[in-house]
């Protein structure tokens, strides 16, 4: 009974964090004036059909036409970040070699760039380059361990596997990178989930790089498409299939964070990475 | 010089690990070395982002410093940062400590208090985010509730700087994460002993919890603050910098110059100069916490 007043105060703030989302999902099946006449949630009668005028968006294109764009941008993107940050973590985890020291410095400090005083340099040369409204600016850096804090995590968890399995691995002759494949990867499956998760979540999330390298609005991901329509304001405008809109973009979100939450929490505490 | 000897397995020579890093220092060159050195480089000429342009000498840093919307934005964007970091930080470390104690079903909560952190900066809440201050939304049938009147949010300095600070303080879950980690690393036993020499709750926090926070309250700071002053997408979706400037950071402030207004000679310059004062003023959090820092053996 001395735990109540903390359930009480818990209780109380997780309704709070949670309610204004609960107010939009609600909001989306209300009329313009219902969504402002009630500060409760749940709204007077469920009409889906708002829904399916938001997945036909405001684009001769479906938000299953985007759902698409923005799968094919985050399944490389994904798979480079893996393969890269496993690879040099595990050469600064394992291996000895010239300037270790000033590199994992710099590996330190890139994690503290902010990401608007590389982009427009990068828009030019991407540009440049002519691959601008491509995918390739949006991917192919995720294959040069751009993520720090994904190294970062991955070394720490290779310095918790013992330096034995290493050594009976090489005595049976196991090469380096046999090594890594077949012994420290299976150890290391939970950082490995974790870095999918967020390079997905940060993927969705990012508006900035997409809003400066992408121009056309067929190869827009979703967080583009949600902007258009959020900007376009005109006869038959309903605030209702905007929210609807963002409640759909949110899905792919909530679901991965649901799926991957057990393993995922365990992955971040362990490795003191976060959102 | 001296001979250093490396330590590597046998039959590994001292360059494999540096093959195996080869991907950072390539990536590293390409997407943060050579975006600092161009923008410093455009930042010289008047180029418009099409054109390589002519260069101008210093001319853009000038005009920079004379601008009074360039002064504007560093002070929307060190205002917004010092009013968001402190309470973020505070909320954050506040729910670690209550979310630290060991009962039943306290995952669920831990959850509810990490999601926004992981979604909030979809756009897509940014976007609801909008709905929840427009006249007549929820912050004003709230605020009618408790018998106020309803604000103008998107009006007035202040209730526009509000919404976008309340949209990042309600994403504190990714700093409470670091802090709850930290905390279940103090040991039981120092809480028992302060009981048992009658030292009270609060009193244990400051002289126990706090000084073995020291750490990991800077990392978070650091972060915080980076990510505070480089606000973009709040600001550009929700207010769209205003009302008369008052939430327009340097963020955007770089983004319109290049995108709108094509002065990409400028806007690199700006960039450039921003970089300096992210740098600036993360060196100077290292210098003023350096003395906290030596006693928590950092």
């Amino acid at each position: 009974m001395k735990k109540l007043p903390l359930y009480i105060l818990l209780t109380a703030a997780a309704v709070a964090m949670v309610y204004p989302l609960l107010w939009l999902v609600g909001a989306s099946f209300k009329s313009n004036d219902e969504i402002f006449s009630s500060a409760w949630f749940l709204p007077r009668s469920f009409d889906l059909s708002v829904y399916a005028r938001a997945w036909r968006t405001v684009t001769p294109y479906s938000m299953g036409h985007y759902f698409l764009n923005t799968f094919l941008i985050i399944i490389p993107k994904t798979v480079f970040a893996v393969v890269s940050s496993v690879l040099v973590a595990y050469g600064f985890a394992r291996f000895d070699f010239p300037l270790k020291r000033l590199f994992f410095a710099l590996l330190m400090g890139s994690m503290f760039m902010p990401a608007i005083v590389t982009v427009m340099p990068l828009y030019m040369l991407w540009s440049r380059l002519g691959l601008h409204d491509t995918y390739v600016p949006l991917t192919l850096p995720a294959l040069f361990a751009a993520e720090g804090a994904f190294v970062f995590m991955l070394v720490q968890f290779f310095r918790g596997v013992p330096r034995e399995f290493d050594e009976a691995a090489r005595i049976d002759g196991c090469g380096s990178l046999r090594l890594l494949v077949y012994i420290l990867v299976p150890c290391i499956r939970p950082v490995i989930v974790s870095i999918t998760v967020f390079t997905f979540l940060w993927t969705m999330n990012d508006f900035l790089t997409p809003l400066i390298m992408i121009s056309s609005v067929e190869k827009y991901p979703l967080s583009l498409i949600l902007r258009l329509s959020a900007d376009s304001t005109g006869d038959g405008y309903e605030q209702r299939k905007i929210i609807a809109m963002s409640v759909i973009g949110l899905i792919p979100s909530v679901a991965v964070f649901a799926a991957a939450q057990k393993k995922f929490i365990s992955g971040i505490t362990a490795g003191g990475l976060s959102g | 010089m001296k001979k250093r000897n490396y330590r590597n397995p046998v039959g590994v020579g001292k360059y494999t690990g540096l093959l195996l890093i080869m991907p950072f220092i390539i990536g590293f060159a390409a997407f943060t070395l050579y975006p600092f050195a161009a923008s410093f480089a455009v930042g010289l000429t008047d180029s418009d982002g099409i054109r390589a342009g002519s260069f101008v000498g210093a001319e853009n840093f000038a005009d920079m410093l004379s601008s009074r919307e360039f002064r504007g934005a560093v002070l929307v964007t060190l205002r917004y940062t010092l009013i968001l970091v402190p309470l973020k930080l505070a909320v954050s470390l506040l729910a670690a400590v209550l979310l630290n104690a060991e009962i039943k079903g306290i995952g669920v909560y831990r959850t509810i208090f990490y999601v926004p952190s992981i979604l909030g900066s979809n756009l897509a809440v940014v976007i609801m985010w909008q709905f929840l201050f427009t006249s007549g939304g929820l912050a004003d049938q709230l605020m009618g509730l408790a018998g106020l009147p309803p604000v103008g949010w998107y009006g007035g300095s202040g209730s526009a700087t509000a919404m976008i600070v309340l949209l990042r303080l309600w994403e504190f879950g990714s700093a409470m994460i670091l802090f709850l980690n930290a905390l279940r690393d103090i040991p039981a036993e120092y809480y028992d002993a302060a009981r048992v020499d009658g030292c009270g709750r609060v009193r244990a926090f400051f002289r126990i919890t706090l000084p073995l926070l020291g750490r990991v309250i800077f990392l978070n700071l650091v972060l915080q603050v980076i990510a505070a002053m480089q606000e973009f997408s709040a600001p550009y979706m929700i207010t769209g910098g205003g009302p008369m400037k008052s939430t327009y950071t340097i963020g955007m402030l770089i983004y319109d110059e290049m995108f709108r207004f094509h002065n990409a000679g400028y806007a690199n310059a700006v960039s450039w100069a921003f970089f300096v004062l992210v740098t600036g003023v993360v060196l100077v959090l290292f210098a003023v916490t350096r003395r906290s820092r030596e006693e928590d053996g950092v």
